[in-house]
């Protein structure tokens, strides 16, 4: 499995490569570095004096990809793109183009972020998957067909909707939770109340979907029917077989997720006033930092291949007829 | 009936009766532990840039330190117009003014003969900074922090992990040594360009700090001590006094002593936070401001709340006694003579969305508030003379409105470069005036500004010097005064202009087709598209066809000043309430396409030179006089269209004392009394728990339940099909 492991990691290289150089050609196409500079000092009084100071204290006063007055292998080393994207490698993602250190603002702004995302996740799967059982069990009765037409319903509706319906109701017409806002320790609670609620409120229609899918994939098989042949009630048979079974591609799905809840929500974070990586990530777009956005990207990709190669290793755990080789 | 559903109506009954019971509001967004306190609450949507107050230059910047750092002038809160007073300063610096011997010279001397004013400035002894790390010391009188290992400093990771504080009186020293700062060529002070023009030696200096200053370690920028560095430009007189030496003559120049740039810096800061390692863990003073003025930052967290206490050592202020003869009705003089501040701390959170703001506003949880485009029609309503007023809703909550017309102008720019809009030939000036005609501003700012706006006759909004009302302040050339109003002249009038010009029908003779102009946009948004179409039926309306060139702001910004631009739509927002700061946006040499703010790339001899004699003047009948013919000269040639002057409304609750919108000063925060009680009890009143949702879902839930159950265990005990 080791050699399987090492074999993705070094696969990873060149997507983590050719990630960083899509992040930075299309950054660069919308946004010269005069404009960055532009963007940090302000608009009014500026001098292109100042804007070549700030490129060349920043490291932007370089040409982006090739460098045509540089000899040898400087054509390529002496440009913006290969001086911004090397440190990224070794996790050091330096500085923002506003002076702020990155590493150090994503250590703190990865809590906030997983407090929202990780009971989402956990409280989300929860329902989803009772309520996936329970459609199971009263299959082809008006509770089914009730059921797959709400969640039909509450997938076509917008995720924005949810939130501004959320806040409307529960934080201005009832008054029970604050509207938007964060807190430290314990008095994040009851700002964790809202977007969680309105988090997993926005996901149930397709996750439930989703697995009562599986779930209907296993009802049908031999072992279920071996089981029912049995004399097993069918609260046994659904509990005990086919929700065991159905767990292997649900499982693998979310573990292929747990590194991205790092990354953030980016819509709820904003409309509830969380200062997670996503809100981090939308306002440096905003601001044309392109430090953050890079680090931002380049973290993403990274969170993401260790995703999906947890997910390849969850399949061999999960089921002992896999083999990585 | 089982026990459990017996239980569930007493349960909803229980909720229903506690909801009532006088107990904190459950949606309170801040701790229980601040009821009562005298806080002040409000918000910011954009994390401020900059806090360094070389280089901040932004208004939601100047929110914070200008509540922190003292200039040495200020406004007066109350007077208008606008009226600078001391703030640390003893007096009113005096200028003198010496020619190029270095004789002294009358105060009415010809401009051409000055060669330099001095600016004399006296400081208030006896004003200390706020507690801060950098004037910790130790028992043997060394600083506590200057010299701390490069480990230790990198393990530190927020202010207060040094905790040891202390204070030092304000000097004249700080004020020069923070002048100095504007020309450190990596501190990239936005008006170092402006001060080379005016500080005697100023570009010198830069070039000397550059050269003497070490370079960057690992890119970060050790701690020069600026007060090595000699400036003719600005120079310590003695503990208190310091003197400013400027080339020629440049009376707008107090108006900057009244800004942050001005405000001063101690050396120990920058001798703290120029040691190695402390930029890298974003321990800067662009992050930690340390001033002296009413409040300190106690806790920086732009990404979630920013928070001003009361600085301990703020020196002796009051409330000020004289304001206008309205002020004393509106109970803005009751605090007269009171210290200064009145709160203890005040809370800014961080509202990117403009919907949980203003809800959060209307529970009681911010005490002001803006008044977003969705929620204005909630909030205001116009009266049959077009009056703007509260709704009764706002009005039953003892919410009261503000308006203002701010210090700014929004103008349709014609770039005077472009072969056919340019010029100043009259054709291109006809077409000019008839398009300023059509394009009407009185519709735009009632469609899109929600009436928040007052049509432009001229670059000068109400407020600044210069600025004339009534019929003797209306633009001729676009508007006839009728009825004691001014009217926009009639769609003919524009026509006939356009006919004179050579383009019928808005034709062009030579194609004969429809005249094509091109607007540049900068707003290409959804939210922007119902504006460039209804720029496009402004043209229409006279047969010329607008061909909108959408873009990003870069882009916009990026044509500017290559003069590649024809139409565009642009605004200025004063610096300081001198008409100077308003027409240099038109000064020839001031050209956008050779680096200046002309946008329009106007050039006119004639108005520069009034210009240049109007800037040197005193307020007065004179100036006024220039200020006529200026106007006159941009009324008839038209590179702008004089759009409008925006509005602010905003709002307040009842217990917000002292509001008086003052678009100059930035400290105001001081001015304001809270009655916090009040507040406490109309938040219980307005924010009472709703409980019977909760019950409602769960009798859904467990009625929903009851059949399925049935189902179920019909299901279980039927035969196996």
């Amino acid at each position: 499995m080791s050699a399987y492991i090492l074999r993705r990691l070094l696969y990873a290289l060149p997507i983590l490569i050719g990630v960083n150089l899509i992040t930075f050609v299309l950054f660069f196409v919308v946004n010269s570095p005069d404009d960055m500079a532009r963007m940090q000092l302000g608009d009014k009084r500026v001098t292109q004096e100042a804007i070549d100071t700030w490129k060349a204290e920043h490291g932007y006063d370089k040409p982006l990809l090739y460098n045509a007055e540089a000899g040898g292998l400087g054509a390529l080393t002496e440009t913006i793109f290969f001086e911004k994207s090397l440190k990224l490698f070794a996790f050091d993602f330096g500085q923002s183009d506003s002076g702020r250190n990155i590493g150090y603002d994503i250590r703190q702004r990865m809590w906030p972020s997983l407090a929202i995302a990780l009971p989402t996740l956990l409280v989300g799967l929860a329902i989803a998957i009772s309520y996936a059982l329970m459609i199971l069990f009263f299959r082809a009765t008006y509770i089914d067909f009730g059921s797959v037409v709400l969640l039909v319903a509450m997938m076509s509706i917008s995720g924005l909707f949810y939130i501004i319906g959320g806040q409307f109701l529960i934080g201005k017409l009832f008054h029970l939770v604050p509207i938007s806002g964060y807190d430290r320790g314990l008095e994040a609670l009851k700002f964790l109340i809202l977007p969680v609620v309105v988090g997993v409120v926005a996901g149930i229609g397709s996750s439930t979907r989703l697995y009562r899918t599986f779930f209907l994939e296993e009802i049908n098989r031999d072992y279920v029917r071996t089981a029912r042949a049995k004399g097993l009630r069918e609260r046994a048979v659904l509990f005990r077989h086919v929700l065991r079974n159905a767990l292997i591609p649900i499982l693998t799905g979310v573990v292929a997720v747990l590194p991205l809840l790092f990354m953030g929500a980016l819509i709820i974070e904003s409309f509830f006033g969380v200062p997670g990586l996503g809100s981090y990530t939308i306002d440096a777009i905003n601001r044309q930092d392109f430090s953050i956005v890079r680090a931002m990207v380049f973290l993403g990709s990274v969170l993401y291949i260790i995703g999906l190669i947890m997910t390849d290793i969850s399949y061999t755990l999960v089921d002992p007829r896999v083999r990585l080789s | 009936m089982s026990r459990a559903s017996c239980s569930l109506p007493l349960l909803v009954a229980a909720m229903l009766l506690l909801s009532g019971c006088g107990e904190p509001p459950w949606n309170n967004p801040y701790p229980a532990s601040q009821a009562g306190q005298t806080i002040l609450y409000g918000a910011f949507t954009e994390r401020p840039k900059h806090l360094d107050p070389v280089r901040s230059y932004s208004s939601n910047e100047y929110a914070f330190i200008a509540q922190i750092y003292e200039p040495p002038l200020q406004y007066h809160f109350l007077k208008r117009p606008y009226e600078l007073v001391p703030l640390t300063a003893v007096a009113l610096p005096e200028v003198r003014y010496l020619d190029a011997d270095g004789s002294p010279l009358p105060s009415d001397a010809d401009p051409s003969q000055i060669a330099i004013s001095e600016y004399l400035i006296e400081i208030t002894p006896g004003i200390r900074y706020q507690p801060h790390p950098a004037f910790a010391k130790d028992e043997h009188g060394a600083y506590r922090y200057h010299q701390l290992d490069p480990q230790a400093a990198a393990g530190i990771n927020a202010l207060d992990e040094l905790p040891e504080t202390g204070t030092r009186e304000l000097i004249a020293e700080d004020y020069v040594y923070q002048i100095k700062r504007l020309a450190t060529p990596w501190l990239h002070s936005p008006i170092a360009g402006l001060m080379g023009e005016h500080l005697l030696g100023f570009d010198a200096l830069s070039e000397r700090i550059e050269a003497a200053a070490p370079d960057p370690v690992n890119s970060e920028r050790l701690f020069f001590d600026l007060r090595q560095v000699p400036f003719e430009g600005a120079e310590v007189v003695d503990r208190y006094r310091y003197r400013i030496r400027l080339e020629g003559r440049y009376p707008q120049f107090v108006y900057w002593l009244a800004m942050p740039f001005f405000a001063p810096m101690p050396w120990e800061a920058e001798a703290l936070y120029g040691q190695p390692g402390m930029k890298q863990n974003n321990l800067t003073l662009d992050w930690y401001p340390i001033g002296t003025g009413p409040f300190m930052l106690s806790e920086n967290n732009p990404n979630l709340r920013m928070v001003l206490t009361r600085n301990p050592n703020f020196h002796a202020e009051s409330y000020p006694a004289q304001g206008m003869p309205e002020d004393q009705a509106a109970g803005l003089l009751a605090d007269a003579g009171k210290p200064l501040p009145f709160i203890d701390e005040a809370i800014y959170s961080l509202e990117k969305e403009s919907i949980p703001y203003w809800n959060k506003f209307l529970q009681g949880f911010y005490d002001s508030s803006g008044i977003s485009s969705d929620a204005f029609d909630q909030a205001i309503q116009f009266d049959a003379a077009g009056e703007a007023g509260l709704t009764d809703g706002m009005r039953e909550q003892g919410i009261a409105l503000v308006t203002a017309v701010d210090t700014s102008v929004w103008y349709l720019g014609f770039n005077m470069l472009d072969p056919l809009l340019g010029g100043d030939s009259e054709r291109a000036r006809l077409l000019r005036q008839a398009i300023s005609i059509v394009v009407d501003f009185g519709e735009y700012i009632s469609i899109f500004a929600n009436g928040r706006g007052v049509e432009g006759q001229g670059p000068l909004p109400p407020g600044i010097f210069g600025h004339r009302e009534g019929a003797a302040g209306i633009n001729p050339y676009v508007f006839d005064w009728r009825d004691g109003r001014a009217v926009r002249k009639p769609l003919e009038a524009a026509k006939a202009l356009l006919a004179e010009a050579g383009y019928p029908n808005g034709r062009d003779p030579e194609t004969g087709r429809p005249l094509t102009l091109y607007y540049e946009a900068m707003d290409a948004g959804p939210d922007g598209k119902a504006r460039l179409n209804w720029m496009r039926k402004q043209f229409a309306k006279l047969g010329i066809e607008l061909v909108v060139r959408a873009t990003d702001y870069n882009r916009f910004q990026e044509k500017m000043r290559e003069g590649t631009g024809q139409i565009f739509m642009w605004g200025w927002n004063a610096d300081y309430p001198d008409p100077e700061n308003f027409f240099f946006l038109l000064y020839g040499p001031n050209r956008k396409v050779e680096g200046g703010e002309n946008a329009a790339n106007y050039q006119n001899p004639a108005f520069d030179q009034l210009f240049e004699q109007m800037k040197n003047m005193d307020d007065g009948p004179e100036r006024q006089a220039v200020i006529d013919q200026m106007t006159e000269i941009l009324r008839h040639d038209a590179p702008w269209s004089f759009g409008f002057y925006p509005k602010s409304f905003s709002l307040h609750h009842q217990w917000l004392q002292n509001v008086k919108p003052n678009l100059m000063a930035n400290n105001t925060l001081k001015y304001r009394r809270l009655e916090p009680g009040i507040r406490e009890q109309l938040r219980e009143r307005w924010n009472p728990p709703v409980l019977w949702p909760i019950g409602a879902l769960v009798l859904i839930l467990i009625l929903g339940a009851i059949p399925a159950l049935i189902l179920a265990r019909r299901r279980e005990r039927s035969a196996a099909r």
